[in-house]
């Protein structure tokens, strides 16, 4: 200890002459980064002290007692785990069981596809990574290509392309009027697109906006973006969280499918199975035959060992030990139902609430829409009001996380929100 | 859109053919689709080929393909030595005692929850990682001059680091030793900076170029990143002595050349957590600016957990602040937030004195038997009267030996002893046992006075 301290100390002395030309640090000019507009509201909410305090914020499921749930399902899977395997690296691949289950959840519990090889799938870290390694993949082999997002969107799909150097544009999705889909423009502007350009599209319970295509309008937009030769991406973060049902909630990734597009599809079980900070998801790409798939998931494979090397390994467990037990798998079933349900109860229980106070705005929308989001139709400034005076937190474009409301707050949010909208 | 209907065809059919069929099935009846088949018709309006058509297979990565190659491998005698993952005397991977207890822990407390971690991951895991690597007593840290982020292991940490570099540092430049690990050259460039390397390494000695890295980093412009292993250097085992280390502090400090840690072996290298992180110490104690990637994988066993965490030594508290927001604006777009499982168990072991000497003890024991088979290897190679000097064996620190054989010599012993290791000659002496060592060495014997 004293021979160190002795060093250190023979070394400052050598080196203050040397120590003055490195004064002034390397990061002088480094600006402070403004904050994250959905993460900085939690942590917005976390610092007030109010007892009335309420975070409609992050799309994070919560009870009706406002408390985070960890799946009953969950819980016996981790007890499952725990102790019996140990923690060696996964494939650059992730875990190919937790791949194929989650392909199935996709895909279709029989599909074709799948028997015939043709996904390249990997795990990825969440949605957000998933995301990522297909816009990676998409600047490194279509390096020409450029990527449609819908407006409004979550906000960091913007990052997520513009930090893989994908050129975007934004395609007309939400119609601010009717607080609803505006399909004529979206459809212009798939048509107006140059051939061959990729689209993003949420797969269900868009977000923020929880406006969703009907089947029919999917449709439509299947056959448009087959007719321009367009590269159709899905983003499902809410599979089973819309309508309950995760066959459902896959409907238009169905119908693309049967319309004979390849697809990629971002998978996550943030939410689906409560597993937000575990960062479990899925990356998949359709290709033609299965010599294609294998060559587009090593590719994959080689965009994911100087990110990370190989994805976490508890998370996939939990997943593939729920997914690939038929006890388990329709328990979770059920779990995810119940909390789709929630959210619808609280849906109606807030437009009442607010119909009830004789708010003279309609708020039809709030039950129109679906999953986790309810896209109110507040402005920033009105949104500024309920956290300032009624200490409400969400995020600025007016975006309420159905998932925080609960029993005890529905009323107090109505009233809140009728009193700046009045 | 009318398919055409055919005679029923037995041939492999196109991907165009395949998709109508699939809509046949759905449009007819049971009994039609056993008659027909559906033939592509010019017509039809199928957009056709994927975009992805072009995509060629990429190769197999050169380290984690070895553990592919050896699991295809039916040889009951196989070896392998090629990732470097420890393994028991017995050849299990091994969850550290302590690991488990914390997991238990975890499991048990009811209270805890699956939210997401704030961007930057746990606060507390940040703070003792830091600690861990810097020491308590680290005045940078006193001073609030260091910004630590949890990412997804040492892989993690490096390509983070690297892309705030590649934004931020006005020197687009990173110098990586020769040889280094495989991965390295991919994460920087992928970050967006450019590559070159300084000599690092001596095959006539099997020890440093000493003179080699002076020069090369003394001709470095002036502000270059440099990528320092912080002890037990993958893949050579060559570490610098403090004196050496002495001397590359004083000329990075004097061309203000940036260093860039790279720490997977804190506690492998010689069994002791502090005596590890020396070089890293050296180099905050002089005040100066550093990156430093550091890794729970190996003296944790977390391999598959993916806990690491980048530390920034920035010269000011504010400074430190700034940085650290911007470190969130890399890590948002790639992935939001880290993995809370591995994190988790950190914190667990970290905090409680008990659990910690518990982990000092299971980790000096891991380097202890690593120390162990290097000597088994070396008397076995003397024994033999292999020739050459294998000295170097014993010599060079860490989960690596950095053999000396060439790819041909490698590829010997992979066909007539199923022995794998990366074509560089690197073997991981974790992957070793006292029952194992024999036929390593019997293979090493044959390669080197069969093949040269």
């Amino acid at each position: 200890m004293a021979i160190r301290r002795a060093m250190s100390g023979r070394i400052m002395d050598r080196t203050a002459v040397v120590g003055a030309r490195y004064m002034s640090s390397w990061w002088r000019s480094v600006q402070p980064a403004p904050k994250d507009p959905i993460l900085g509201v939690t942590e917005a909410f976390l610092a007030d002290q109010s007892p009335d305090k309420v975070n409609v914020g992050v799309g994070a499921y919560r009870d009706d007692n406002g408390k985070p749930v960890v799946l009953e399902c969950v819980r016996e899977a981790e007890r499952r785990i725990a102790g019996n395997l140990n923690m060696e690296y996964l494939p650059m691949g992730g875990s190919v069981k937790m791949v194929e289950e989650t392909l199935k959840l996709a895909y279709g519990e029989n599909s074709e596809l799948i028997k015939e090889k043709r996904i390249a799938a990997v795990q990825a870290l969440s949605g957000t990574g998933a995301c990522r390694l297909f816009a990676d993949f998409q600047k490194r082999f279509c390096p020409d290509s450029q990527i449609y997002i819908p407006v409004p969107t979550w906000a960091n799909h913007h990052n997520i392309w513009r930090d893989a150097q994908v050129p975007q544009k934004t395609y007309h999705y939400y119609h601010p009027e009717s607080k609803g889909l505006d399909f004529a423009a979206m459809i212009d502007d798939i048509k107006n697109a140059p051939n061959g350009s990729f689209f993003l599209l949420h797969a269900c319970a868009h977000n923020p906006t929880g406006v969703d295509p009907s089947e029919e309008q999917w449709r439509e937009i299947s056959h448009h973006i087959k007719a321009k030769g367009h590269f159709a991406f899905f983003d499902m973060a809410y599979q089973g969280f819309a309508s309950g049902d995760p066959e459902k909630d896959a409907k238009a990734i169905r119908i693309f499918l049967e319309d004979g597009h390849h697809i990629g599809i971002a998978q996550s079980y943030a939410k689906n199975m409560g597993l937000y900070g575990q960062r479990v998801g899925c990356l998949s790409v359709l290709c033609e035959d299965e010599k294609q798939a294998v060559a587009v998931k090593s590719q994959l494979q080689q965009l994911a060992r100087p990110m990370y090397s190989n994805p976490p390994v508890h998370g996939a467990l939990i997943v593939s030990t729920i997914l690939s037990d038929p006890d388990l798998k329709k328990q979770w079933l059920k779990e995810v139902k119940v909390m789709a349900d929630r959210i619808i109860g609280m849906r109606t229980a807030l437009r009442g609430n607010l119909e009830k106070l004789g708010s003279p705005l309609s708020w039809q929308h709030i039950t129109n829409q679906i999953g986790m989001f309810c896209y109110s139709g507040l402005t920033p400034e009105q949104v500024d009001r309920l956290t300032n005076e009624f200490h409400i937190y969400m995020t600025r474009n007016g975006r309420i996380s159905m998932a925080g409301v609960t029993t005890g707050s529905v009323k107090y949010l109505a009233n809140a929100i009728h009193e700046v909208t009045k | 859109m009318r398919p055409e209907f055919a005679s029923p065809s037995s041939s492999s059919s196109s991907s165009a053919d395949r998709r109508l069929n699939a809509l046949v099935r759905h449009l007819a009846t049971a009994s039609m689709v056993s008659q027909t088949a559906v033939a592509f018709s010019p017509t039809s309006g199928f957009h056709g080929d994927s975009v992805f058509s072009h995509v060629v297979r990429a190769p197999e990565d050169p380290i984690l393909g070895v553990t592919v190659a050896y699991n295809k491998d039916p040889s009951p005698v196989k070896l392998n030595l090629g990732v470097g993952a420890y393994r028991t005397e017995e050849g299990k991977p091994l969850v550290l005692n302590v690991v488990r207890k914390a997991e238990q822990m975890l499991l048990n407390d009811k209270s805890r929850v699956k939210e997401y971690l704030p961007i930057v991951g746990i606060a507390e895991f940040n703070k003792l990682s830091a600690k861990l690597i810097f020491g308590a007593d680290s005045p940078a840290i006193r001073e609030n001059r260091v910004t630590t982020v949890q990412c997804l292991s040492g892989t993690g940490s490096l390509r983070v680091g690297a892309e705030f570099l590649a934004r931020h540092y006005h020197q687009k430049t990173i110098y990586i030793p020769q040889p280094t690990w495989g991965n390295h050259p991919k994460v920087f460039t992928l970050a967006g900076l450019s590559v070159k390397t300084y000599r690092y390494y001596d095959p006539t000695t099997r020890g440093m170029n000493f003179q080699g890295l002076l020069e090369d980093l003394g001709s470095a412009p002036s502000g270059s990143i440099v990528l320092l292993h912080a002890c037990a250097h993958n893949p050579t085992g060559v570490d610098p002595t403090l004196q050496q280390w002495e001397q590359i502090r004083q000329l990075m400090r004097s061309k203000a050349l940036l260093p860039f840690f790279d720490s997977a072996y804190q506690g492998f290298a010689s069994g002791n957590l502090d005596e590890d992180a020396q070089s890293i110490r050296m180099f905050v104690a002089d005040g100066g600016e550093c990156f430093v990637a550091q890794s729970y994988a190996k003296n944790m066993g977390l391999y598959g957990e993916r806990v690491g965490a980048l530390s920034v030594v920035c010269r000011a508290a504010d400074v430190a602040s700034k940085v650290e927001s911007q470190l969130k604006l890399v890590i948002r777009p790639m992935f939001s937030n880290p993995p809370i499982h591995g994190a988790s168990i950190v914190v667990t072991i970290l905090k409680d004195s008990n659990m910690f000497n518990e982990w000092t003890i299971e980790l000096k024991a891991m380097a202890d038997r690593i120390i162990s088979m290097r000597k088994q290897l070396f008397d076995a190679l003397r024994a033999r009267g292999t020739p050459g000097d294998w000295s170097h064996i014993i010599k060079q620190i860490g989960m690596f030996t950095f053999t000396g054989l060439n790819s041909k010599q490698v590829e010997f012993m992979t066909r007539e002893y199923h022995i794998y290791m990366t074509s560089d000659g690197r073997i991981s002496m974790a992957g070793l046992s006292s029952k194992t060592v024999p036929h390593l060495a019997d293979a090493i014997h044959a390669a080197v006075t069969r093949m040269s």
